[in-house]
């Protein structure tokens, strides 16, 4: 069996579920505490990768990150390379394609989070950034947990982004879901079974800690 | 070192017009009923809540000055506020949460054997009884070495007998510490117990004579009752007689 596209894939979740649980923090602290007009255009559309079949959200990705797209323009203008069917082209489509199963559990966890805590600590001196680190994030790791583990197996199970956006390159977007897909398209059945069977007991095994983490955060609540 | 306040704030149901000030070494308990607006008072000192106008001195230092559009944020006042609620760090122990923001690190176990919690430092915050966590959230905000210390109805979800243990450990505080301290409550018994100084505030404004009117209205329906205790001579008797229950 390749192994190649297995690893490429854990890769790509890893890198993916680190960049996102940094950047999607912040942006969930700000939709659980801010209310401001249009909130609830903002949040839908953070939440509409969800509902979107996976190749129409690839398509404009690959429109936007394209050599004419303004996000192809950009990165080729600061790293003088193409952004589509590269590594960093899929985890950037990654980040947009998952941002909601990260946002949903964060904000669910802050939103938890009683205000009064956040006061005491404001008169106790700390800075919101302060408060953001040594309160809010402590006491929401059960919900960061969640939004790492959702993303890290979306991220796994991703086929119709990374395809738009990334083609099948060996060891540079041929992930997992592709090759699985490429050996039966060739018939090679067998060699799809093996990659398959690999995928369940690491899906299942994800699956498993997030539904412990979930128990765990309602005993404690 | 005296907090001057003379704010302004519109409520949802009434104007919030307050002027008073408290000087260092005094303890000054604001009395009133249910939502005559103490704990907006007590935020505005805080800088938790904005005043519609109106300033708020410490020490010669300006807080608040509308007109100057200044607000010094809860951060740069370095006040103790004690909730009502006691939000302590659920995810720190007893020890670390009153060492949470404090200043020199050797005053928390000074603070905790003084508050009787030092046994229980290594305890989860969550597995500690009311008054445990009422007496973390005092030595939490003690250790910060706080220049005014404000308490809003520390003690009312406490059972009587704590509550009077709590008290005198107040009491006892008010004569160690020389800065402002402000509590509020709607507990006749305790306000007349703790304060050096009584402000009445009802309805957002202060009424001085309405402690007396209330200590009358009392007294007169204690004489028909048929009840001989009169105001202060039977505290078990006052622990449970608050202002809501007009």
């Amino acid at each position: 069996m390749d192994w190649q596209p297995l690893f490429l894939s854990l890769k790509l979740a890893a890198v993916s579920t680190f960049l996102l649980i940094i950047l999607a923090a912040p942006l969930a602290y700000a939709l659980s505490l801010a209310r401001f007009v249009g909130k609830a255009f903002l949040e839908a559309l953070i939440n509409l990768p969800m509902a979107l079949p996976p190749t129409v959200l690839g398509f404009y990705l690959l429109v936007i990150m394209g050599p004419k797209g303004f996000l192809g323009r950009f990165w080729e203008t600061i790293t003088g390379s193409p952004l589509v069917f590269t590594f960093q082209g899929i985890v950037i489509a990654l980040l947009i394609y998952c941002l909601p199963f990260a946002i949903q559990p964060m904000k669910a966890a802050f939103e938890k989070i009683d205000r009064s805590m956040l006061e005491s600590a404001y008169v106790l001196g700390l800075s919101p950034l302060a408060t953001f680190l040594r309160v809010i994030i402590p006491n929401s790791i059960s919900g960061l947990a969640a939004a790492a583990i959702l993303v890290f197996i979306h991220s796994i199970g991703a086929f119709g982004v990374l395809l738009m956006v990334g083609g099948s390159i060996p060891g540079e977007t041929k992930v997992v879901s592709i090759a699985i897909y490429e050996a039966v398209e060739s018939l090679a059945y067998r060699e799809a079974g093996r990659m398959c069977l690999v995928l369940i007991p690491i899906s299942y095994s994800f699956l498993l800690l997030l539904n412990l983490i979930t128990r765990r955060s309602r005993a404690w609540s | 070192m005296e907090l001057k306040i003379s704010v302004k704030k519109r409520l949802p149901s009434f104007e919030l017009d307050v002027a008073f000030s408290c000087s260092p070494d005094k303890l000054l308990v604001i009395i009133g009923p249910s939502g005559a607006g103490k704990t907006t008072i007590i935020r505005m000192l805080a800088g938790l809540d904005k005043p519609d106008e109106g300033t708020i001195t410490f020490n010669g230092e300006t807080w608040v000055d509308t007109k100057k559009g200044i607000f010094v944020p809860p951060q740069k006042r370095q006040l103790g506020y004690v909730f009502q609620d006691y939000p302590l760090f659920p995810h720190l122990n007893v020890q670390k949460n009153v060492a949470f923001a404090a200043q020199d690190e050797t005053c928390v176990e000074r603070l905790m054997k003084q508050f009787d919690i030092w046994h229980l430092r290594n305890r989860n915050v969550a597995m500690i009884s009311g008054g445990e966590r009422q007496r973390c959230a005092i030595c939490q905000n003690l250790a910060r070495k706080p220049r005014v210390l404000l308490l809003d109805e520390p003690f009312s979800a406490l059972d009587a007998v704590t509550r009077k243990t709590l008290r005198t450990e107040i009491k006892q505080l008010k004569g160690e510490l020389c800065i402002p301290i402000i509590h509020v409550t709607h507990d006749i018994s305790e306000a007349t117990q703790l304060g050096d100084e009584l402000l009445s505030v009802v309805q957002g404004r202060i009424v001085p004579r309405w402690l007396f009117q209330f200590r009358l209205k009392d007294l007169s329906f204690r004489r028909r009752a048929g009840i001989e205790d009169i105001w202060g001579q039977n505290d078990t008797y006052n622990d449970n007689l608050e202002v809501s229950s007009l």
